[in-house]
């Protein structure tokens, strides 16, 4: 028997001996690789509920669109292609420093962690500040679904179809950045107090994951909500 | 509590106090949480389902306003599936024993956990806000257009509820498939594991792939009642029916997340009490997983009148009969094991066999409802009713029981006395059947469901009912009263009380913190009685044989 067993008949709870242990491995890990596996395939089944998550949405916008092509094309043409399209470039620039910030991770440096992801952070910030641009201009002119919707055009109702899925899909991508953001705040601060080493930085890729999942929303939200419908403009 | 004569450390007397029970990370400490949370709402959903039992004696609706009805039979659903049956076995049963059944210290992540409590107890706690504020009268199911735009209930908080406890279920699927994938003992491979971890296991692929999109259902629900803009509303463009394709690839698999970790609980229960090994050990466990999956691509039986095409009306009803075969197979292989078992009847099996009577008569009722022209027939009417109690507590209720009075020494290192729990089983499969039987008539012959009142020709049926709810009422308070005074009163269980296979009983009773001094190692398939008998009897024979020569 072991010394847990009898430290466990003198009544003392069986912690792990801490210092037998390497720092940062949790006391049901029999290793680092099990701990990091385990947290690779949490956060890809984490990502498999997201996008059955937006999954809801996006048929909510097939069906919508199958039924009223017209009233969602003319939607489609409110929005602003410029603005739409510098914020799909900022958002894929994010997820280039976010996945140097996992390369950094690999490599043990802790200081190439931290820029890295304020450099993340800061473009998830230009993308919220340009989609909050977006969302004013339709407040002035009215397109934001409820009592204060305007439409001259025909087959108004659909036309606000249009923007409640808009608004939904966008604002609920954008409820994901500001998630993400905070949490990778706070991996910033441990990773500047050096928390993360080569054996152990789970959290940084499982939020990459994240980070670049939430991209990718966004990769399907453009052509769907601004591109679809508008060749031939 | 008082120590142990021997002074062994065990999860319950580790550690005293309020906080060592509400910031614990250990997945049995949870369970108990978890149990003592999905007790309090099932005593409340069935409180209320006696209130209705009690209307529904006589013809006239004399004792509760329709309003008042309408809000029971909504409650009564909403606690039951979404705080009780849903998280009943996975969260109580499973959390305690899948670390246990693969020799692992805890869950891959405690901590989400323990989370995935607390986002169930505020789920929950919305929920009862909105009860003790006048309820909700939608029905579980939150059809619109009557949910967004008619009804005048707490519909938002109560749904914000239902998509809070969503993530617990989430989580708690999610922390299941990451255990079983990456925290099994060495030696344990996947066909060694035991069904209820199978069971599990699809359960929680369930979980995690449906249940976000009721989530996402509820959120558009929300801000259509909120902000007035129309998703379902077809006076602002939208289309009411959206609403049920999009509830129902949840809410039906959810039926399956209630009756596969009972079916995985009747597998454990089988082959313990018949001493053998399951039938077919792989069908049962891919089964489980077929159900899994059939079960996302039946949704459009739940639309059979509700504009849906007639071709997709036929691909629907011939999807949900094929549930039917893997559900049956199960059944086969239950009743083959039997065949010449030893059987014994211990409470766990009398519960075990009430489920797969009282499930088989669930399931051929299914498949009648699949069939077209009769479901057209008894569409919404107590037929519905009668079908669904046969699956879910029938089945589900069953399961869990009997898997809490087979674990319960392992829960709580006590014994139950053996009448009660027999007499409980007894009383529980008599007042079931006569509560749902009945029904079953009042369906065929034309009683709709939902209605505080009804014609007096139905009123036998319906008086034999509501009896049948008194006697399982009773049937309910039973175990809850001897379960509690075993606590204290209760003989003490041995490690392993019912000589059965599985990890699980072979570490103490109740297990230490984390739930084996030494990591256990697998060299045995799972229920390999037959092979252990063998090796006791030679072990008797060279011991005997040591015996004589001295």
């Amino acid at each position: 028997m072991s010394t847990s067993a009898e430290a466990s008949r003198a009544g003392t709870p069986e912690i792990p001996d801490s210092k037998s242990r390497a720092w940062g491995l949790a006391h049901h890990f029999e290793s680092f690789a099990q701990q990091q596996e385990a947290s690779y395939l949490g956060m890809w089944l984490f990502l498999v509920q997201e996008i059955m998550f937006f999954g809801g949405l996006f048929l909510a916008y097939i069906v919508y669109r199958t039924g009223h092509p017209e009233a969602f094309t003319s939607g489609s043409h409110e929005l602003d292609i410029t603005l739409g399209g510098i914020n799909t470039v900022v958002l894929i620039a994010s997820s280039l420093t976010m996945a140097l910030a996992v390369w950094a991770a690999q490599k043990g440096r802790s200081k190439g962690i931290v820029v890295f992801i304020i450099l993340t952070i800061l473009l998830g910030g230009v993308f919220l500040g340009i989609k909050t641009v977006e969302y004013s201009h339709k407040w002035h002119e009215h397109h934001v679904p409820g009592p204060h919707f305007e439409w001259d055009g025909p087959d108004a109702p659909h036309v606000q179809m249009f923007f409640n899925l808009y608004f939904a899909m966008t604002g609920l991508h954008a409820l994901h950045m500001v998630v993400g953001m905070a949490l990778l705040a706070v991996i910033a601060v441990w990773a500047w107090r050096g928390a993360f080493t080569k054996e152990n930085h789970n959290l940084i890729e499982g939020i990459g994951l994240y980070w670049h999942f939430v991209d990718i929303v966004w990769i399907f939200l453009f052509p769907l909500l601004y591109l679809l419908g508008r060749n031939g403009v | 509590m008082s120590a142990e004569p021997t002074g062994r450390t065990h999860y319950l007397n580790a550690d005293y106090g309020v906080k060592s029970w509400l910031l614990t990370i250990d997945h049995k400490r949870i369970a108990i949480l978890y149990l003592i949370s999905i007790t309090v709402f099932f005593a409340l959903g069935g409180l209320m389902a006696v209130l209705m039992r009690l209307e529904l004696a006589t013809p006239v609706g004399d004792m509760v306003q329709p309003d008042t009805y309408n809000r029971l039979f909504t409650m009564h659903g909403v606690l039951m599936v979404f705080f009780f049956l849903l998280p009943s076995i996975p969260a109580v049963l499973g959390n305690f024993l899948l670390p246990l059944m693969i020799g692992a210290k805890d869950l891959a992540f405690p901590k989400i956990n323990l989370a995935s409590w607390y986002i169930y107890s505020i789920g929950g706690l919305f929920t009862l806000w909105s009860m003790l504020h006048g309820g909700v009268d939608t029905g579980w199911t939150f059809y619109t257009p009557f949910s967004t735009a008619f009804s005048n209930t707490y519909v938002i908080s109560t749904a914000v509820g239902v998509f809070i406890t969503g993530f617990s279920s989430i989580l708690t699927g999610l922390n299941f498939i990451v255990t079983i994938h990456r925290m099994r003992a060495p030696g344990l491979t996947w066909f060694r594991l035991p069904l209820f971890v199978w069971a599990h296991y699809a359960t929680s692929l369930v979980m995690v792939l449906g249940t976000p999109v009721l989530a996402i259902t509820i959120f558009l629900l929300g801000l259509e009642r909120l902000f007035h803009i129309g998703i379902f509303d077809p006076a602002l463009g939208g289309d009411p029916v959206l609403f049920q394709p999009m509830g129902w690839v949840y809410s039906h698999p959810a039926v399956y997340i209630l009756v596969l970790p009972s079916m995985g609980v009747v597998s454990e229960i089988v082959t313990a009490f018949s001493r053998k090994r399951i039938f077919g050990y792989k069908f049962v466990a891919y089964a489980s997983v077929a159900i899994a999956v059939l079960g996302f691509l039946v949704w459009g039986h739940h639309m059979f009148v509700s504009s849906q095409s007639p071709y997709a009306g036929v691909i629907f009803s011939f999807l949900s009969m094929l549930v039917a075969v893997p559900s049956a197979i199960k059944v086969f292989n239950w009743t083959a094991t039997l065949y010449e078992g030893s059987i014994s009847w211990d409470t766990p099996m009398l519960y075990a066999l009430g489920f797969i009577g009282l499930f088989t008569i669930g399931g051929l009722t299914g498949v009648m409802l699949a069939t077209l022209g009769i479901d057209i027939h008894v569409h919404d009417t107590y037929f519905v009713v009668a079908h669904f109690h046969y699956i879910m507590v029938g089945g589900a209720l069953m399961g869990y029981l009997g898997g809490m009075h087979f674990w319960w020494p392992k829960i709580t290192g006590r014994m139950y006395p053996i009448f009660w729990s027999k007499l409980s089983a007894l009383v529980i499969f008599i007042g079931f059947n006569l509560t749902f039987l009945p029904q079953f008539l009042l369906g065929y012959l034309g009683m709709p469901r939902r209605y505080h009142a009804y014609p007096e020709d139905f009123q036998v049926l319906n008086v034999m009912s509501s009896a049948g709810a008194s006697i399982l009422g009773i049937g309910y308070l039973i175990p809850l009263v001897y379960f509690i005074w075993s606590m204290r009163y209760g003989k003490r269980a041995e490690d392993n009380p019912w000589d059965a296979f599985g990890l699980e009983w072979e570490t103490s009773s109740p297990p230490p913190t984390h739930n084996f001094l030494e990591t256990p190692t697998v060299s045995l398939e799972a229920y390999d009685y037959a092979d252990r008998e063998e090796k006791r009897r030679a072990a008797e024979v060279s011991a005997s044989g040591a015996v004589e020569p001295g």
